[in-house]
């Protein structure tokens, strides 16, 4: 296959504020272990959003300086984190009733494969001898308002990981309505990816060549 | 009168017997009951089935347990972590049995046991591979699968300060699961690190009201919480305190 050689995108901490530009104030959210967790760091001046941590807080702040590390105090990456003003603490069940509940407005997760139903596939690569690990993924995707993906566009070696299907097991089934990637962000609706915007180096003629998709170009007029 | 404080631990764990399923509290190592796992260790029960998030962290508490070869099963969501080297030996070598749970199902199915509901129907799952087998139901045009509670012989949880009636309170995100395990299970045993006077813990802030609890005792300060290498063995950056070079795999 010729596809063009990779456009340049954004870095991981772009991407994250590409995301974190479009969670409204006010929004309670909770960021996925990984590259998610940096959306924290780009929130616009102004904004205020309550950060749900699923082992149990509301109200979760940034790392502490190390002399204040607390081992009670981690989030669901059992990462130290620290509490902000107006932050609560409740029990495992409370947490997943919030996720389940629908009371959590937006979760960003990373995913090894979105299908364009906006299926999910972020948990298990299905090979043979891993040792399967499911965490809350599931509980997320299936849970909140809305699930939105943060990932690369592509795998390191250049498999699209914006699919017809996903090839690897679900994690949730048409729970995903918006990818952002380095290379472009993109809204599924009725089935189909739409692009909404492209990052970096990219152009949709790249974007159809690379991505197997019927993919519909949602983008604004003035951005060509 | 009303006293479910034991001297020690060993006191507070001599009736498990073997083959009893066990929810252990704690998320990685906040409110992981480890005062307690080592005195089950030293008991000795064996042919465990263990209820735990996570299936051990480093080479203490439920990593020493799994280590010891007590544990005949582990049901958790998130058994693979990169300090999770004894369970990942074990379940290689075949010798550890593993039910993989979503989370918030665990959670779910434990509070459901306390709860006296024997299963309900659950939207988690459906679609993947966790939900095959299980029965399902659409109801209002939903797919669900139907989760079954998960009652237990025992619970082994952590809190921060207890009375004599069994009434706990917990420290910061260490509550996790200890609160529903405290319900779920036939005898609760909580290791905190302060027994205090009847009354002087606030009724308003009471977490687990004492009925939950069967048997408390006192640990002290657990020592783990200055020693610097306790966030499941990670540092403030997510980077790892040790590495699995550092211990030969337990496999």
């Amino acid at each position: 296959m010729t596809t063009p050689q990779r456009p340049t995108g954004l870095s991981r901490a772009e991407v994250a504020a590409k995301v974190a530009a479009a969670i409204p104030d006010g929004a309670c959210v909770n960021l996925g272990i990984g590259a998610p967790t940096a959306v924290a760091d780009h929130l616009p001046d102004g904004v205020e959003i309550m950060l749900h941590t699923e082992n149990g807080m509301l109200g979760m702040g940034a790392a502490p300086a190390p002399e204040h590390v607390d081992p009670d105090l981690i989030n669901a990456g059992k990462q130290a984190v620290t509490a902000v003003l107006g932050a609560s603490y409740f029990h495992h069940a409370d947490s997943f009733a919030m996720m389940r509940g629908g009371h959590v407005d937006l979760c960003v997760l990373g995913a090894y494969q979105v299908s364009q139903r906006g299926d999910l596939a972020n948990w298990s690569t299905g090979a043979p001898g891993a040792i399967p690990a499911v965490g809350g993924a599931m509980d997320l995707a299936t849970g909140a308002r809305e699930v939105v993906v943060m990932t690369d566009l592509l795998t390191r070696d250049g498999t699209p990981k914006l699919v017809q299907d996903c090839t690897y097991p679900l994690t949730g089934v048409a729970c995903v309505t918006r990818v952002f990637t380095d290379h472009g962000a993109f809204t599924i609706t009725d089935g189909r990816f739409a692009l909404d915007e492209i990052y970096g180096d990219a152009d949709v003629r790249w974007l159809r060549a690379t991505l197997d998709l019927d993919l519909v170009d949602a983008r604004q007029e003035d951005q060509t | 009168m009303i006293d479910k404080r034991r001297d020690t631990v060993t006191e507070a764990l001599e009736d498990i017997h073997d083959g009893a399923v066990i929810l252990v509290g704690g998320f990685g190592r906040a409110g992981q009951p480890v005062e307690l796992i080592d005195g089950l260790i030293a008991q000795g029960a064996r042919d465990l089935t263990v209820v735990n998030n996570n299936a051990g962290n480093g080479d203490t508490g439920l990593a020493a347990l799994l280590a010891a070869g007590r544990v005949r099963k582990m049901v958790c969501s998130f058994p693979r972590q990169h300090d999770s080297w004894v369970f990942d030996g074990l379940y290689r070598a075949g010798e550890v049995e593993l039910e993989l749970v979503p989370q918030g199902t665990l959670a779910e199915r434990i509070r459901a046991a306390g709860a006296g509901i024997p299963a309900f129907y659950c939207p988690t799952g459906v679609g993947t591979p966790l939900a095959e087998g299980k029965e399902s139901r659409v109801i209002d045009g939903r797919e669900h699968v139907l989760e079954h509670a998960l009652a237990a012989d025992y619970a082994l949880i952590a809190g921060l300060a207890a009375d004599r009636w069994g009434n706990l309170v917990f420290r910061r995100t260490a509550r996790n699961f200890g609160p529903i395990m405290a319900t779920a299970a036939r005898t609760t045993i909580a290791q905190v690190d302060e027994i205090v006077e009847l009354g002087a813990l606030d009724p308003e802030a009471i977490v687990t009201p004492g009925v939950h609890v069967d048997r408390v005792v006192e640990v002290g300060e657990r020592p783990w919480l200055r020693d610097g290498a306790f966030v499941g063995g990670v540092t403030v950056n997510g980077e790892p305190l040790s590495q699995p070079t550092t211990k030969e795999a337990t496999a």
